[in-house]
């Protein structure tokens, strides 16, 4: 229905996450190319809207990760000169990507996702926020995690074990962003399922096969070994009782609807050992698309091979 | 382009594999590729090389120091006199004009080498691979600085090597913490393959190892009958000082077999006296091993590229002015602008790190290793840095192979950025670093610095001589991490860990693929 259409790729860009992105962008590239699309690869920079003008594409596939590309930034921008472009909005990137106020969200609307606390950087020095940690460690115990609000790299991503090392994990979140959260520590089976819209306007979106990632060696599990093949395993369909399968898919559906996605999302959770309870970490508006991404792997599991994929990631810019 | 046409390019494009079938490349691949990570901290200092951004973070020399007319010159000279044997392959172990050039450079540091014992390679780098590679199988220990030079982890990562880290002081590797970690090794029933050391302006910690250290080396490694790689790219990049003997010769010299060393591999390199372009390092080896240094080459690279094995070869019969090498009157002024923007370094750093901060007072080299509070995590720093200020440096876990320790130090290069970018750079990591020490001193009710706020402004350091205001790193008295000067309003949290390791941070699991 799209075939034929002059595609503007968008990638890079100046995030932590610019070598992922770039990867992913070249894998969209090539399956864009092989549906009979014409490709312009944009490495977002200084001239990005300049280029996108003179190249007058008829639609913009974001691959770009993290900030500016995930943040609404971008989406704004596109908005803003008229060019329809894949998944979601600006509001739905920045409810998702402000992951504290994705969280805020999530609780209101009854989602379970862990608790947490926040603190911003000015209040710190401004108001004597630092007083309000002891309460927060009781509320919250150890571990506990700290992460920059926004932001997608695990760089920012800090543990405390007590209070002695809570001060340099929130030193360390705030060199990536000037709001951190400050989440309880859920350990258990790491999750993923990504939401998929229905080709047609209307109809509802479908969450895909449930993959689990399994580190391949304890302690090797970072940032790192998420994008290398090698390094992870992932199980897709994840082995889980088919009860909590159909939770698991449920709450990513009801999160995809609660901030408002579109086209595509993918949303992270934690099976919580013991409890068995699930919980809800965050949602991703523009899911990797590399050789390991789990969106591509679970699309594949439901016999969604990776141009079909990208076709229906890319009807989303017309379906808004 | 229009679709239909596209398909004929299709046929000829590799297709994607499916999803399912990635297991297949995982079954392909072989074991040694887990230790080779792409890490996110490369990634991010990947972000740093941009025009707009002062680097303090590469380990170059500056070559734009070297005359343009020469270089033309002695292209043309090569081309015109030798064109059919620079494009010519080469013998494996280097041509002989080359060798000789060797030969000089490591007499004038004092060592005497029988040609035959040496091996051109494609930069000093290479060294280490073809070391590794003909000595090191998966699980083999290397015992190696700590800090370590941050090329050599991932070498030594992808030959699956473990790694022993020696914390080093103001003089170098201590003798004895390497003895005591012979002798736990020793104890374990494993052997090191060799101990891998930069003696001279270690990189990154900017130190030199004591004469009393060099010669105790030698002895241990005689006793106990290990190698040891000596890499030394800047010995002959010393700015202050009396230079001290090679390892390789003091080896030679115990080993009274007319000059040749048969514990030590010598590493040296054209990259930092001359030019890192020209991808021309060599070895100096016991002989058994140079042959299977040659062997491991010929496969990885048949031979180093002659055209700037020519062209090294025609700078050495260079003469300046006095009629004196030319070569050694280069290295001359690389010294005495090295030395200057060193110095300007050290008052920088006093300036604007005061006493927040310690660094080593290198007597030659590239670099500086600075410390910081050790609730810094320098790579937090670097993407703080990277983002408010423009400014970057190499974060102190790129040299250990943990990737943990060294969380709060910095590698800064002096040599190859111009001394006001010297001085601007110091003074935007310095406003990084208090910003963050302000905050650690509101979330522990301490106080601190004023973020955004010049030390010098407040009148704490007039930025005097370099040497008298900050902790000796030459009294070899305390380990580099030791000599932090914590400002006195940020007390040091003795026994608190500041790094949470990977393997207890359970929520390392926490973020995931994009």
């Amino acid at each position: 229905m799209t075939a034929g259409r002059r595609v503007a790729v968008l990638k890079g860009g100046r995030s932590l996450e610019r070598a992922v992105s770039l990867r992913s962008g070249a894998q969209v590239q090539e399956g864009l190319q092989r549906l009979g699309h014409e490709v312009i690869a944009l490495d977002a920079g200084e001239r990005l809207v300049p280029e996108l003008l003179e190249a007058s594409p008829d639609a913009a596939f974001i691959a770009m990760h993290g900030r500016e590309g995930e943040d609404g930034t971008v989406q704004g921008l596109l908005e803003a000169i008229g060019l329809p472009y894949t998944g979601s909005g600006p509001a739905a990137c920045m409810r998702c990507t402000d992951k504290l106020l994705a969280k805020y969200l999530m609780r209101e609307a009854g989602i379970p996702t862990p608790g947490f606390h926040a603190l911003r950087e000015a209040s710190i020095k401004e108001l004597g926020a630092a007083a309000a940690l002891a309460p927060i460690e009781a509320d919250l115990g150890f571990p506990l995690v700290v992460k920059p609000a926004r932001g997608g790299s695990a760089l920012g991503v800090k543990f405390a074990r007590s209070s002695e090392e809570l001060p340099g994990a929130m030193v360390g979140a705030f060199s990536y962003d000037s709001t951190i959260v400050l989440e309880r520590y859920v350990g258990g089976r790491d999750l993923a399922v990504s939401v998929l819209d229905a080709p047609a306007a209307g109809e509802r979106a479908a969450a895909l096969p449930v993959v689990e990632a399994v580190p391949r060696e304890e302690g090797f599990y970072d940032y790192e070994s998420r994008y290398e093949i090698g390094m992870t395993t992932f199980v897709c369909p994840a082995e889980l009782p088919p009860e909590t399968t159909a939770r698991a898919q449920e709450l990513a559906l009801d999160v995809h609807e609660l901030l408002g996605c579109h086209g595509v999302a993918r949303v992270d959770l934690m099976l919580e050992q013991g409890s068995g309870e699930l919980w809800v970490l965050e949602t991703n508006v523009v899911p990797g698309m590399t050789e390991t991404s789990l969106l591509p792997q679970a699309a594949d599991a439901a016999g969604i091979g990776f141009e079909e994929l990208v076709e229906r990631i890319l009807a989303s810019a017309w379906t808004r | 382009m229009a679709g239909g046409r596209q398909a004929g390019m299709d046929d000829r494009r590799r297709t994607r594999p499916a999803a399912h079938e990635l297991a297949r490349y995982e079954a392909l691949f072989a074991a040694r590729t887990r230790g080779m990570k792409s890490s996110a901290m490369r990634e991010m200092m990947a972000l740093t090389e941009r025009p707009d951004v002062i680097s303090l973070a590469g380990g170059l020399p500056d070559t734009s120091t070297f005359a343009p007319e020469l270089y033309a010159k002695l292209m043309a000279q090569v081309a015109a006199e030798s064109t059919a044997r620079a494009l010519q392959y080469g013998p494996t172990e280097g041509m002989a004009a080359t060798v000789d050039c060797i030969v000089e450079v490591m007499a004038q540091e004092g060592t005497l080498v029988d040609p035959s014992e040496v091996i051109v390679t494609t930069g000093g780098q290479q060294v280490i691979d073809l070391v590794c590679k003909t000595l090191i199988d998966p699980g083999d220990v290397i015992v190696a600085e700590a800090p370590t030079y941050p090329g050599a982890v991932p070498t030594f990562s992808a030959y699956q090597a473990d790694v022993e880290q020696i914390e080093i002081d103001g003089d170098g590797m201590p003798i004895d913490a390497l003895e005591s970690t012979l002798d736990r090794l020793h104890e374990q029933g494993r052997r090191p393959k060799f101990i891998y050391t930069i003696p001279n302006f270690q990189n990154p910690g900017g130190v030199t190892m004591s004469l009393a250290r060099r010669r105790r080396l030698v002895e241990v490694a005689r006793e106990r009958e290990l190698l040891v790689l000596e890499d030394n790219p800047y010995g002959l990049l010393r700015y202050d000082g009396e230079a001290l003997p090679t390892l390789y010769s003091l080896d030679a010299e115990a080993a009274g077999r007319g000059g040749s060393s048969d514990l030590v591999i010598y590493l040296g390199t054209f990259s930092k006296i001359l030019s890192p372009g020209l991808r021309l390092g060599w070895a100096v080896a016991p002989r058994p091993v140079l042959e299977k240094l040659n062997l491991g080459k010929q496969g990885a690279d048949l031979c180093s590229s002659p055209v700037t094995q020519m062209f090294v070869a025609a700078y050495f019969s260079e003469r300046d002015a006095h009629g004196g090498a030319g070569w050694i009157d280069y290295v001359q002024r690389l010294r005495d602008l090295y030395r200057e923007r060193r110095d300007v370094m050290f008052e920088a750093l006093a300036e604007h790190f005061g006493e927040h901060a310690s660094w080593t007072h290198p007597q030659g080299g590239l670099f500086i290793w600075a410390t910081l509070d050790p609730r810094i995590d320098t790579t937090d720093l670097l993407a703080l840095a990277r983002k408010n200020e423009g400014v970057a440096f190499v974060p102190g876990r790129a040299a250990y192979v943990d990737g943990r320790s060294g969380a709060s130090s910095m590698r800064l290069n002096f040599a190859g950025v111009p001394e006001a970018e010297i001085r601007e750079g110091i003074r935007r990591i310095g406003r990084a670093m208090r910003e963050q020490l302000g905050l650690l001193g509101s979330l522990t009710g301490a106080g601190g610095p004023t973020p955004g706020q010049d030390h010098a402004e407040t009148g704490g350091s007039e930025g005097g001589a370099p040497a008298e205001q900050q902790p000796s790193a030459a009294d070899g008295s305390a380990h580099l991490a030791d000599v932090v000067a914590l400002p006195p309003a940020c007390p040091p949290l003795r026994g608190v860990p500041f790094r949470v390791r990977r393997d207890e941070a359970p929520s390392a699991r926490r973020r995931r693929d994009r």
